[in-house]
């Protein structure tokens, strides 16, 4: 089963459009949701006008003052209200007031125009520098959201020494996820007998976090409050943190009114207010010996954290553990901070602070190739670690690591040296189209970061039914990625039944236990892993038990799960994560084991660029990875696939561009994402290495392909046009034509 | 102006007949008056091709049809592409092929590639993209959905 192109669960149903997608839900009764966001960055509320003329009698209305239990959003770091209250400071231009609902849905988004906030407007810092440069304190007495600092040696006592050491400053801007289905809840509240019961059907990738924060909002136990999650159209991580925002919205309209409630936002909404991927700037100093051997490395990591800290201070971790790349280097320094802005709060997108630091890093050791007169390739098989090598937080490199044979078969397939070698050939001609070829070298920690696994302790199970198959038990959500058919390969393969025999049970916190967020690419390996065990506990028990005997076939199987079921009325068997006994990491210090593992990957592109009218193609792009063993490689090459596109997306079209913070181009008109015409066939090579960690030898895959698009395209756009400043992302045409313009103006 | 008007039409073969709102838009009577929800509206401004349907047969965005404009018309949406339970070649080749991840732009993507199959049964990679450029796709990269589109085309071909 492990290894098999099993066709994806779900996909009839998608196919026939049969799949129910939250706005797909038919709920008679219901009434229509709107939020009253503020207008202005930074402010204190005053009042809250309602004009006349509209039928406010037959509203809904939810301020903060009606808020049950507590109101703030559940979440790494407390400090998000759902609404802010009167006399209380709006924080950024999207920020929600009022919550108006009625059954009229066009009459509701008339209403939400017929409410007036009175502000007493403050002065908003709106970027990274402003708010380092303290130009007004919002947040704390620094503006700090999250600082960590990471140490091994000290580059300090190289850098006069060592024979070249060259800087670099490096920006990424915000990026929106794009899910193809907008964000929606419905909500039900139910008092019977004095008690409140809430339940939220939504588009989620983590069920028990809207659980944590609808149970504050309020102020329930556990058992009465119930999340469900639909099938969801894409996420991205734009579905990890918001639901706990806009599933608190819809749960305190249907509490108000004690009428069901839909709360959908159309596109303009969602891209104005939900969450995006953290703009930041990279300054990157390294010393090098005479012979290429990279001594030292300083890191200075910022990114714009927003208003609230959100997934900042997670994000921030991981961008700093892999700021240094995949580089041996004794003296290494990370100084990484997440700074407060009066924006809408960035939270998580797929690659989570790594496509941004690791953006800086593998365009900065090409710019370092070309002042030490020596080609990208060599300069990196110099410095790549090895086993048996030390990261920058101390972990030791424990697996076979072969990156200089995995950077050969990327450059191999893309034949890098002989198009190298044409288009220096072919771009010295007068013509507008320059060509070029570029590549990057790249890694992903695959699961929680640092002790996250430890905290998280997911748990996770399998249930026989009553007609004798299995069903998977897991709060794992299915965004498109395939969990459904991965988890079902691996509790197969792990009974040895038939694929059809088992399925993954409805999403339904009342039915299936915490295995986590959908997040940081850990589902298949890490929840995979637990669900390997409960599988093997499960068919351990009805041996034990007398329902089953070793050896049994599909039939016998389902036989035994049948009686067992009859007799005992419930079969299941739970697994829980445990940590490997030799990992080891300590948050005080940032030292140790930042991963279990690592996917490993190295990207190649070529590019032709128009010089008339600066657009660029991206002609072939190559992904070699290393990612344990692949579960379902036709599912898997979907994941690298859709993952390079977001990338190429980032690193040449994708540009959020703000007024006061806020998103103005919110729409799919003005912000441009990748249609079919514009991209070209994807190659994704699997190497494959089997590590203990992971269910069958997996890794984790999802996030990975996000991070090396963006510097392999400006590589290749350098190697294409020569040594412009190509710092930035997305190297949008005005962009490139400024960028050309500043070398002929010298 | 009138409330409601009388609509007409014919929708996977079958005649309908109800009463909507004069400037309901064609994605609205087909989702929640006629509730066929697997039509999506991914943008409401005619960009994402999520809410794609064949219109007297022609590919339209169904956000931007006034259902004044589909008196008496013939809508074909994705719960009529199957011949009851059996899959129509794309549809079972978008299931093989991995061509549905989140699976939001399916609905979409299959009519608008059903009618590009109508027109062009042996398409090039480069004529599926043309194709299909008017659906955008976030999960796919749209390699997985090319070898469906060829794969249902050689399908036909046989």
């Amino acid at each position: 089963m492990i290894g098999a192109s099993s066709n994806r669960k779900e996909g009839r149903a998608k196919v026939s459009g049969t799949a129910c997608y939250t706005d797909d839900k038919f709920v008679p009764g219901a009434i229509h949701g709107v939020t009253v966001r503020s207008q202005v960055p930074r402010g204190i509320l005053k009042g809250i006008h309602f004009d006349d003329g509209m039928p406010w009698s037959e509203f809904t209305i939810v301020t903060a003052a009606d808020i049950p239990g507590k109101n703030c959003v559940a979440s790494v770091v407390h400090d998000q209200p759902f609404l802010v209250g009167i006399g209380e400071e709006i924080t950024h231009m999207e920020q929600p007031v009022v919550l108006l609902a009625h059954p009229d849905r066009h009459l509701a988004e008339k209403a939400r125009n017929a409410v007036r906030l009175e502000v007493e407007e403050l002065p908003a810092i709106l970027d990274i520098q402003a708010s380092l440069g303290l130009e007004q304190v919002i947040y704390g007495a620094d503006n700090l959201l999250k600082e960590i600092r990471i140490q091994k040696g000290d580059p300090e006592t190289v850098w006069d020494q060592a024979a070249h050491v060259i800087e670099g400053e490096y920006r990424t801007g915000a990026q929106e996820q794009m899910y193809l289905e907008t964000n929606a809840m419905v909500a039900v509240v139910e008092q019977a007998a004095a008690e409140t019961r809430v339940t939220v059907w939504g588009s989620l990738q983590c069920p028990y976090y809207v659980h944590t924060a609808l149970k504050q909002l309020f102020g329930l136990p556990d058992d009465r409050v119930r999340v469900v999650a639909m099938e969801m159209g894409g996420a991205f991580g734009g579905k990890e943190d918001y639901p706990s925002v806009n599933g608190g919205h819809a749960a305190l309209l249907a509490w108000k009114s004690g009428k069901p409630v839909k709360l959908v936002y159309d596109r303009e909404e969602d891209l104005a207010c939900t969450t995006k991927r953290h703009p930041s700037r990279t300054r990157l100093k390294t010393a090098f010996d005479a012979e290429g051997q990279l001594l030292a490395i300083a890191i200075d990591f910022v990114i714009d954290g927003g208003a609230y800290a959100t997934m900042s201070p997670v994000v921030l971790s991981r961008g700093a553990l892999h700021a240094a790349g995949v580089y041996r280097c004794p003296h290494v320094q990370v100084h990484a901070r997440a700074v407060a802005t009066n924006t809408p709060p960035p939270g998580a997108f797929r690659g989570f602070g790594a496509p941004q630091s690791l953006f800086a890093m593998e365009r900065h050791m090409d710019v370092c190739a070309r002042k030490l007169g020596l080609d990208p390739v060599g300069l990196r098989r110099k410095n790549f670690l090895r086993r048996g090598d030390t990261m920058a937080t101390g972990q030791v490199i424990r697996e076979d690591l072969d990156l200089g044979g995995l950077m050969d078969r990327a450059l191999d397939e893309i034949g890098y040296r002989d198009k190298r070698a044409a288009f220096a050939l072919t771009n010295e001609e007068d013509g507008p189209i320059k060509r070029g070829v570029g590549f990057s070298v790249f890694m992903h920690g695959c699961g929680f970061t640092g002790s996250g696994e430890s905290y998280l302790a997911s748990v996770a199970g399998v249930e026989g039914l009553a007609d004798g198959s299995v069903s998977i038990l897991a709060a794992s959500t299915e965004m498109g990625q395939g969990k459904n058919t991965v988890f079902s390969q691996i509790v197969a393969e792990a009974l040895k039944l038939p694929y059809e025999m088992v399925d993954v049970a409805e999403v339904d916190t009342d039915r299936v236990p915490n295995s986590g967020p959908t997040v940081a690419s850990r589902s298949t390996m890490m929840v995979g892993r637990i669900l390997e065990d409960a599988a093997i506990g499960f068919k351990q028990s009805l041996v034990q038990q007398g329902f089953l005997q070793e050896p049994y076939t599909a039939d016998s199987f389902r036989a035994g799960v049948r009686q067992a079921v009859a007799t005992l009325g419930s079969v299941k068997c739970y697994g829980q994560y445990h940590k490997p006994a030799d990992i080891a990491w300590d948050d005080a210090t940032y030292q140790g084991d930042a991963y279990p593992t690592y996917s490993w990957a190295c990207y190649a592109a070529e590019v032709a660029v128009d010089l008339d009218i600066y657009e660029v193609k991206v002609e072939e792009f190559v992904t070699v990875q290393e990612v344990g063993r692949v579960v379902n490689p036709r599912l898997a090459g979907g994941q690298i696939e859709g993952g390079v596109a977001q990338g190429i997306g980032w690193g040449l079209w994708e540009e959020v561009t703000t007024q006061q913070g806020r998103m103005i181009n919110n729409q799919m008109t003005n912000y441009i994402i990748p249609t079919s015409a514009d991209l070209p066939r994807i190659k994704v090579v699997f190497l494959e290495n089997a590590h203990p960690a992971g269910p069958g030898g997996a890794k984790g895959i999802g996030e990975l392909p996000m991070d090396g698009p963006a510097p392999a395209l400006l590589n290749a756009l350098v190697d294409a046009l020569g040594p412009l400043r190509l710092d930035e992302v997305p190297m949008t045409p005005d962009r490139l034509m400024d960028r050309c313009e500043e070398v002929s103006h010298g | 102006m009138a409330d409601r008007i009388t609509l007409t039409l014919k929708v996977n073969g079958e005649d309908r007949s109800l009463s909507v709102h004069p400037f309901a838009r064609l994605l609205d009577v087909l989702r929640e008056d006629l509730h066929l929800t697997g039509t999506k509206e991914g943008c409401g401004e005619g960009e994402c091709g999520a809410c794609t349907v064949l219109l007297n047969g022609q590919v339209v965005n169904s956000c931007l049809v006034p259902v004044v404009q589909v008196q008496g018309a013939e809508v074909i949406t994705v719960e009529g592409l199957a011949q009851g339970e059996n899959l129509s070649s794309l549809q079972a080749a978008f299931v093989t092929h991995n061509g549905a991840q989140c699976g939001f732009c399916t609905p979409g993507m299959l009519i608008a590639a059903t009618d590009l199959l109508n027109r062009c049964p042996n398409p090039t990679d480069g004529e599926i993209r043309d194709g299909l450029a008017g659906n955008l796709c976030r999960c796919t990269g749209y390699s997985k959905i090319l070898d469906a589109v060829h794969s249902a085309a050689d399908g036909v071909a046989r």
